[in-house]
């Protein structure tokens, strides 16, 4: 298999550009995504390679534009929406849950949402609070819609067109902090969008995680290795709906696990994990669960608080040891 | 303007038989409510018929229509079928959504019925989007979208205007202006009331109609769509009429007097009409008792249709979440 070296913000783009050639009915939408060449530039030469009919720059109005790309996926279209960042998307929250999610169900099967919402989220770069939220748990909340968090650079670059071939409406959340990540992309994908993946095999811990966090996982799993503890990682890849099978099956082999969330542990999708965990999994487990979630304070701006806020290594080592003490 | 439309005798008789479904039909409906046969909200039409009737009979069957939570009328001037309406109040599976929906979400793929939508302002944007997909893909469709007086204090008013203004879309706004967002007057909840004079801000072309004729919506509808059609731009219809029923079934009514809803009842669209018509002898008594008469036998097989319909499986609950999985990953 040949893999090429790219930053991930280069498979996201890889994603899109592949995007728009197989399908004319494919455009993209949102704020700053032509011109100024995407707030994370993203879009960059998108608009030179495609023209401005089908990298469409919005104006500041996230419920019209998203509603917009409702009705061009009810429509017919195969419509790309950029929400600049998550925080934004609450704006439009009211199209995206009362109408995206709903119209398949309210219309008995008449109507279908075939539209893609891509977004940033996640927090690292002290953009304070209203920059640096996690709300892909509000969204993996709500039947009707799909939730997929790209962690590597082969989910970056393909997650989208799985997307654009499901005919529900799909939510992409693309963490900020890895934008700049060098890493490989595989010929093909990894697997379907909505099976959860095993990213490092391990026999006494499961950690469970997605997005952002993968990479803070794996060097957890590298120091916890260490220390003669082998932890196996598991990358949820879609958050809703959630592959259980999977995350029982590590349960059932490592009879622990810790679950990392830069949510708010306060009715997180950590929460939810927990739960699935002990309801179908109690008999395997050695020891309880436990997460390793946001500080429950909206994220400040200093470094050394924001990072004290956010999950990190160290917190995940440590949580990991006290599961498996006593062993 | 009337002059570009075909009014004859015939014509004026099918927008009164069209007004009559509506109005009896939902006489009808507030009787099954009664009898608890309907459950959830029922938001009724009556007053405002000469509006659906008036634009729909301009549409083409290709044009998209985006409604609000109080669409009986729209679906039913439509051409949604009287008994798979009653059937989805009735929450049965022989209902236009399949009973998933009730009244407030009114699905009709046959007719481009796009709902029926709950949320106040939430349709304006999807019919944009709608217009946007016929534009990208050459069809010559327009896509007509209601909504209340009230919708126009939400953002979304505002963002699809501008965005159908910006992108040149071919979308005919049409306002319902019956004075009262539930039971909040116009001049409770907006700085300036005349509606029509909001779209000058998006320089989107805009009339004022009386909503209580059928003829004038008529007229209107027309010189909307040949301008959408011609210039590949939107237009903003602000049709002025009145409901004469509360809000919804629990409305008590305090926040209007009697006098007022006999004032507008004095000029409403159906007594309108078979008053004009009788004195310029258009229509007999014998043909307005007809008329009902088929009016009535539509209800009442509606009714039975109803009645009939199946209730959906609890094994069917999860039913179009998602669509049926695709083979392919």
């Amino acid at each position: 298999m040949v893999s090429e070296t790219m930053s991930y913000r280069e498979a996201l783009r890889a994603g899109l550009e592949e995007a728009l050639i197989q399908d004319p009915r494919v455009f993209l939408m949102g704020e700053d995504v032509g011109r100024y060449g995407g707030c994370y530039a993203v879009s960059k030469g998108l608009l030179a390679q495609f023209g401005a009919e089908r990298i469409i720059d919005t104006p500041l109005c996230e419920s019209g534009f998203v509603g917009v790309g409702i009705g061009a996926a009810l429509g017919g279209m195969r419509p790309i929406v950029e929400i600049m960042t998550v925080n934004f998307s609450l704006l439009a929250m009211d199209q995206i849950v009362n109408t995206a999610a709903t119209l398949r169900h309210m219309s008995g099967g008449q109507f279908n949402v075939p539209l893609v919402i891509r977004m940033a989220c996640g927090a690292g770069r002290q953009l304070a609070a209203q920059h640096s939220h996690s709300w892909e748990n509000f969204y993996a909340h709500i039947p009707g819609l799909k939730v997929l968090s790209p962690a590597t650079h082969s989910d970056a670059r393909y997650m989208l067109g799985q997307a654009l071939a499901d005919p529900d409406p799909v939510l992409i959340f693309e963490h900020v902090m890895l934008l700049n990540e060098p890493g490989t992309v595989p010929e093909n994908p990894d697997a379907p969008m909505d099976k959860a993946l095993i990213r490092r095999l391990g026999t006494d811990i499961s950690l469970m995680t997605y997005g952002g966090n993968l990479p803070k996982a794996l060097a957890a799993a590298e120091q916890l290795q260490q220390d003669g503890v082998s932890a196996e990682v598991v990358d949820l890849r879609c958050l809703r709906p959630l592959d259980k099978t999977t995350l029982l099956e590590s349960v059932s082999k490592t009879h622990r696990a810790v679950i990392i969330d830069e949510g708010w542990q306060t009715g997180s999708l950590a929460g939810e994990i927990s739960a699935i965990i002990i309801e179908a999994g109690f008999w395997h487990l050695d020891a309880p669960v436990k997460r390793v979630c946001s500080a429950e304070v909206p994220i400040p701006y200093p470094r050394h608080l924001e990072q004290a806020a956010l999950p990190q290594v160290e917190q995940i080592v440590a949580t990991a040891k006290a599961v498996m003490e006593g062993r | 303007m009337i002059s570009k439309l075909h009014i004859d005798r015939a014509h004026l008789r099918h927008q009164l038989k069209q007004m009559l479904r509506i109005r009896r039909f939902e006489e009808k409906c507030a009787e099954l409510y009664a009898l608890e046969k309907i459950r959830g909200f029922l938001h009724l039409y009556i007053g405002e018929e000469a509006v659906a009737v008036g634009v729909m009979s301009v549409l083409s069957a290709d044009d998209q229509v985006v409604a609000t939570y109080r669409e009986h009328g729209h679906a039913l001037a439509r051409g949604v079928s009287m008994g798979s309406i009653l059937a989805e109040m009735y929450g049965r599976t022989t209902g236009c959504s399949r009973g998933r929906g009730g009244s407030m979400h009114l699905f009709d793929r046959a007719t481009h019925f796009y709902g029926g939508n709950a949320i106040v302002g939430g349709g304006l944007p999807l019919a944009t989007g709608l217009a946007l997909a016929n534009k990208k893909m050459q069809r010559l469709a327009l896509t007509a979208c209601f909504f209340g007086e009230g919708a126009v204090a939400e953002g979304e008013f505002h963002e699809s205007l501008n965005l159908a203004a910006l992108w040149q879309l071919p979308v005919l706004f049409i306002c319902e202006n019956n004075n009262y967002a539930m039971g909040t007057a116009l001049t409770l909840s907006e700085s300036e009331t005349n509606i029509a004079r909001k779209a000058d801000s998006y320089g989107i072309a805009a009339a004022q109609v009386d909503g209580m004729n059928v003829v004038d919506v008529e007229a209107a509808t027309l010189e909307a769509t040949e301008f959408i059609h011609k210039h590949q731009k939107p237009y903003l219809l602000e049709c002025k009429t009145y409901r004469f029923r509360g809000h919804s079934s629990f409305d008590s009514q305090l926040y209007r007097e009697k006098e007022e809803i006999a004032l507008w009842e004095a000029k409403g669209p159906v007594k309108q009409l078979v008053q004009w018509m009788r004195n310029n002898s258009h229509l007999l008594d014998s043909e307005l008792d007809e008329l009902e008469k088929e009016v009535e036998a539509e209800i009442q097989a509606a009714v039975r249709f109803a009645e009939a319909g199946e209730w959906e499986p609890v094994e069917d609950l999860y039913r179009d979440v998602y669509s049926p999985r695709q083979t392919n990953s």
